[in-house]
């Protein structure tokens, strides 16, 4: 009796040993990110002001704004999500409903989740080689946002076919049974009850992409723009320009990194200011990744 | 086995069926008459392949890779071999249904769960849906419990409701013969009877195969009685005279419950 006694003490030491170390490791990470969020909230937030948003970068710290930067990263986040987004998930349905498992697609599957994990600034040279050199596309909104799709392409791929594996089997037998096609069962099935999953992990990337710098430079975007690129509407007839596709353009990342390189205190203000907004841009996509998927979950439980 | 001829009209017949999963050889050589509008019954230790059997009819091994038929399976009026290769298992599955041993229904609503047979044979009228989903619900005796609420989420039912929706998805689409998977395996015994009773009343209508592990509801329900073991169908026969007077010493060891 004794023995056992002494027995759950020593096991229930262990246990509360590893209680605290996981404890202080929770703490040491949070406390570090929150005081970096206040840190940088604290030195840039008197800089946010409607002028902030809405002027051009400046010689003048106190004139300087992000206008160009933030309209830039808007744009080229539209061609990232618009051209990885059906590529993403066309391919993982491809690959989780269509394929045959065979050694090809062992190898196509373990490309991925190795491109997965691919430095950004190898995307930025593939992207410098096919889309400027190549297919001539310039340093442009549209080269920015291919290269960046080409990034989080693998991300996206990887989501769905998690979000696609989880969907039990009795459902597609279900409706195989009564008679469904294969892309009936996709359309009707596995894309809806997947489309959380999905969502989720289409935001992820678009928040990687969103901070992503490395590529941008690569494909030769500007430090310095005061201009913006044509707009995408226009009040004649055809009303939607494409032409802005290939104008030059900068991100917020790429200003930051400008103004935080500069020696005068003043420009380290705006940098800060500019993460603030660049937090806020990530935290409000990854609150509506979490909103969609609470939504998607909420009907389905299996 | 013993040859046994049933003097009945035939709705469907397996002709010296085999099945391979890959190597390994899962049903051999299996001959099974399926008399029309009667309830046909497999039972047999884990394993035996009637599972097997019964997925050949509407060809549910076409889903995966490496799994091969040989011989027939005849279906009438037609005498067509369901599971040659040139006929289509999706008209296959259109004119046989099958009910699952867990309850199976799509996370949407109880409606939609009973309209998606038609829903994939094109049918999206309103009033021809509406009419269906209520008639197959009457059909799979869940109308009652089920017409206030139709537009909710099939997970709203309980585990014995979900398995009559799951007939009533399988009854919209006037399948010709109704395949059940140990359909009660995973229900209470109040919704077992409820269901039992169910397939007693379709019959009038439909021809029903069912595996059971349940020896007693192959007793209580069906009419003829296939046993099988290892992937051979050992002995079949009307279900009295199985359980009364089996003509193989395997199948009485295994109704006595000395195995299995």
């Amino acid at each position: 009796m004794e023995d056992i006694k002494k027995r759950i003490a020593i096991s229930k030491l262990w246990n509360n040993a590893f209680l605290i170390v996981g404890l202080l490791s929770t703490l040491i990470g949070l406390v570090l990110l929150f005081a970096l969020f206040i840190d940088l909230f604290i030195e840039g937030a008197p800089r946010l002001s409607y002028k902030f948003f809405a002027s051009f970068p400046s010689r003048f710290p106190e004139q300087a704004g992000i206008l160009s930067a933030w309209v830039g990263t808007s744009l080229v986040m539209l061609v990232t999500a618009a051209a990885a987004i059906p590529l993403g998930v066309a391919a993982g349905i491809y690959l989780e409903e269509y394929a045959r498992k065979n050694w090809v697609t062992g190898i196509i599957e373990i490309n991925i989740t190795n491109l997965a994990g691919v430095p950004s600034i190898i995307y930025g040279l593939l992207a410098l080689g096919l889309f400027v050199y190549f297919f001539k596309f310039g340093e442009s909104i549209l080269t920015g946002g291919l290269a960046l799709a080409l990034l989080i392409l693998p991300m996206i791929i990887m989501a769905t076919r998690e979000a696609i594996r989880a969907i039990p089997n009795s459902i597609r037998e279900a409706s195989y049974a009564l008679g469904a096609t294969k892309w009936q069962t996709v359309k009707n099935h596995i894309i809806p009850y997947s489309m959380g999953g999905i969502l989720t992990g289409i935001i992820i990337g678009l928040s990687r992409a969103i901070g992503e710098t490395a590529p941008i430079i690569t494909v030769g975007a500007l430090t310095f723009i005061a201009f913006l690129p044509v707009s995408p509407f226009s009040a004649e007839f055809p009303f939607i320009s494409f032409k802005w596709l290939l104008d030059p353009f900068t991100v917020m990342p790429i200003q930051m990194f400008n103004w935080v390189s500069r020696p005068q205190a003043e420009f380290h203000v705006n940098a800060a200011a500019a993460g603030i907004v660049l937090l806020i841009m990530t935290l409000v996509m990854n609150a509506v990744a979490i909103y969609i998927r609470y939504k998607f979950r909420k009907k389905i439980k299996w | 086995m013993s040859e046994t001829t049933i003097h009945e009209k035939l709705k469907a017949e397996v002709k010296d069926l085999n099945f391979h999963y890959g190597n390994v050889h899962a049903l051999k050589n299996i001959n099974l008459p399926v008399a029309e509008k009667k309830i046909t019954a497999l039972i047999g230790p884990s394993g035996c392949g009637k599972t097997t059997l019964l997925r050949c009819f509407n060809r549910m091994h076409d889903l995966y890779p490496h799994n091969r038929y040989e011989g027939e399976v005849i279906l009438n009026p037609e005498n067509i071999n369901i599971t040659g290769k040139d006929i289509d298992p999706i008209e296959v599955r259109m004119r046989i249904s099958m009910v699952f041993q867990k309850p199976n229904p799509f996370p949407k609503s109880i409606y939609e769960n009973v309209a998606y047979g038609l829903r994939v044979r094109g049918v999206n009228k309103k009033s021809m849906l509406d009419e269906k989903v209520e008639a197959s619900l009457r059909g799979a005796a869940l109308w009652n419990e089920a017409k206030d609420r139709l537009y909710n989420s099939a997970f709203d039912l309980s585990g014995g409701q979900q398995q009559r929706l799951c007939i009533a998805r399988a009854l919209a689409t006037d399948p010709e013969i109704l395949l059940f998977d140990e359909p009660t395996s995973a229900l209470d015994p109040i919704s077992t009877a409820k269901i039992e009773e169910l397939m007693l009343s379709l019959k009038k209508q439909i021809t029903i195969l069912i595996v059971t592990h349940n020896m007693q509801q192959a007793a209580r329900i069906s009419d003829y009685t296939g046993f099988m073991m290892l992937g051979e169908l050992i002995e079949f026969d009307k279900t009295d005279k199985i359980f009364t007077a089996p003509s193989e010493k395997l199948t009485e060891d295994y109704i006595t419950g000395r195995f299995g």
